[in-house]
């Protein structure tokens, strides 16, 4: 006994490289965030830089960010929950592959995927090929918020059907097979059954896309053709552009408090919480 | 008849829909035009080239190097790091997933400028400032994707090979590490494909004259993008495509094996 003890708390030493590991990159850095974000240039303390969100530029980039983000995880949820429910009916030996196909594409580089779609989207572009075949107007779509909701939508959809197929096939056929012996329409065998336990990969699915969608700026670069800011790209252009790294950490805490308290809510909607498990 | 005809056709529209742009990248990769609007013709000459610029290539090596080395010390720290969880209280174990889930949940802007941050202040951005950012992104998906298998893992066959003189790294080995070994392999998977997709932290954390595959491509969307790139894509896609055939033909010889 007194061997397994010793040996139970050796084992706990293996978490001591995370650990350090953890300290000295994730917990630091955002330290550092909270530093710059806190003084000015001059190492004063001052709350100018959070204030700044106040200004028009800054605020209306957020409120774009989070419409856009909004807007592209709401498209892909309804994209991708039916999918992932014909997917689960059919499990069988061909299941690896099927999700393989899915994950396939984002193995390919992102930026050259929305190259592609600033191709099809332009205005003498595919779509607008096709339309104009089947005499219909061409559609002006390239450097609109529409084309930047497109694209998110396009790259981030797999992080939304993997999760809600990976909770669909998890649920015990018997369950399904119960209710239906005892009466339940296919209905209600949905609205009791499937739709209550897939709820945690919904919601792994919507923190999959949302959080990411809300702070990209490489996807509006291209389809917003740096016409459209976002607040990923107001960020990045105070480190990349202007050099103003005070401000720009202050407007990365603000964009952090708004992810952890849409964060928050989310975790709030999942009594099971399991909403971490993520594939 | 009518309902499964319908599922199917809408299974083919979301696939069309995500591999449409990948197929206008295999076709923009043999178009001998260097606009992307006209077809001049198929030519190999993109791919010629490829091979003979030195700075795609050496974005390719920096791309593999990085990713490879990234995922393995993920895999590395991660896996140590879920077996000492394991066995903490649960108001440790609490505290310390909630610092893992950090970089997964945070913006990736943010994890990328604080990474920056601290390597621009204390130290200089170069190969190490980018490798660990990858790292750091990589970790959580490794804990995430062990620690439900070391769960399931049976605490009193472990005791067991202990018991009849087994050392611990013996017995780990032998009857712990086969277990957690899919867990390992789809955090390995994921580390990669992360690292190897990400663009964001990359460019903040690299140092000045350093690109990956990504930072490349994004320098030239700008100038207007060499179809150099497309051809690598291609090149990429199909090499991906091999892996994948030959996984899958490894793991069905599997199956038939334990069945017969």
């Amino acid at each position: 006994m007194r061997k397994l003890w010793h040996w139970m708390n050796k084992r706990k030493l293996l978490t001591g490289p995370y650990l350090l590991w953890a300290v000295g990159f994730i917990i630091l850095p955002l330290l550092m965030i909270i530093y710059y974000g806190l003084t000015s240039s001059d190492g004063g303390f001052t709350l100018e830089n959070l204030l700044a969100i106040g200004d028009p530029i800054h605020y209306k980039a957020l409120g774009q960010s989070l419409l856009i983000a909004f807007g592209s995880t709401c498209i892909s949820l309804i994209i991708a929950y039916p999918l992932a429910y014909i997917l689960s009916k059919n499990q069988g030996s061909k299941k690896g592959i099927i999700i393989m196909l899915f994950i396939l594409p984002m193995w390919i580089n992102f930026l050259l995927r929305v190259l592609a779609l600033q191709m099809i989207l332009a205005n003498t572009g595919i779509l607008n090929g096709i339309l104009n075949f089947f005499g219909l107007p061409s559609q002006h779509l390239l450097y609109t918020r529409t084309a930047i909701l497109i694209g998110m939508t396009y790259d981030y959809l797999p992080f939304m059907i993997l999760p809600i197929y990976n909770a669909m096939c998890k649920i015990d056929r018997d369950l399904i097979h119960a209710a239906a012996d005892l009466g339940a329409g296919n209905k209600l065998i949905f609205r009791k059954i499937i739709l209550p336990l897939s709820m945690p990969g919904v919601i792994s699915g919507i923190i999959m896309v949302f959080v990411p969608s809300i702070s990209e700026f490489a996807i509006a670069d291209i389809l917003g053709g740096s016409k459209i800011l976002l607040i990923g790209n107001v960020i990045e252009q105070e480190f990349s552009l202007t050099n103003n790294w005070h401000l720009g950490s202050g407007l990365s805490i603000v964009l952090m408090v708004f992810i952890f308290i849409s964060m928050a809510v989310m975790n709030k909607n999942d009594a099971e919480g399991e909403g971490q498990m993520i594939w | 008849m009518v309902k499964r005809w319908i599922e199917k056709f809408y299974v083919g529209l979301v696939l069309f829909m995500l591999y449409a742009p990948i197929a206008i990248l295999i076709v923009c990769s043999f178009n001998a035009s260097k606009s992307r609007r006209v077809w001049g013709g198929f030519t190999f000459q993109w791919y010629i080239e490829l091979f003979q610029d030195e700075a795609v290539i050496e974005a390719v090596r920096t791309s593999l190097m990085l990713t490879t080395v990234a995922a393995v010390v993920a895999v590395l720290l991660g896996t140590l790091a879920s077996i000492g969880i394991t066995v903490m209280g649960q108001k440790k174990q609490q505290v310390i997933m909630t610092v893992t889930n950090i970089p997964m949940l945070n913006a990736d802007v943010v994890t990328g400028i604080a990474i920056m941050l601290l390597f621009g202040r204390f130290w200089n951005l170069g190969y190490f400032s980018m490798l660990a950012a990858h790292i750091t992104l990589g970790v959580p998906y490794v804990i995430l994707n062990v620690m439900p298998k070391l769960q399931q893992t049976s605490v009193s066959t472990y005791e067991a090979a202990l018991d009849l003189g087994a050392s611990p790294v013996y017995a780990f080995i032998k009857i712990v590490l086969p277990d957690i070994m899919p867990g390992i392999f789809s955090g390995f998977l994921l580390a990669f494909t992360i690292s190897l997709d990400d663009f964001v932290i990359t460019y903040f954390t690299k140092g000045a004259g350093m690109n990956t595959i990504s930072t490349m491509i994004y320098q030239q969307v700008r100038r207007g993008i060499n179809p150099k790139m497309y051809a690598l894509s291609t090149i990429l896609f199909l090499l991906i495509l091999l892996v994948l055939w030959v996984a899958n033909r490894i793991s069905a010889r599997q199956v038939q094996e334990t069945r017969g």
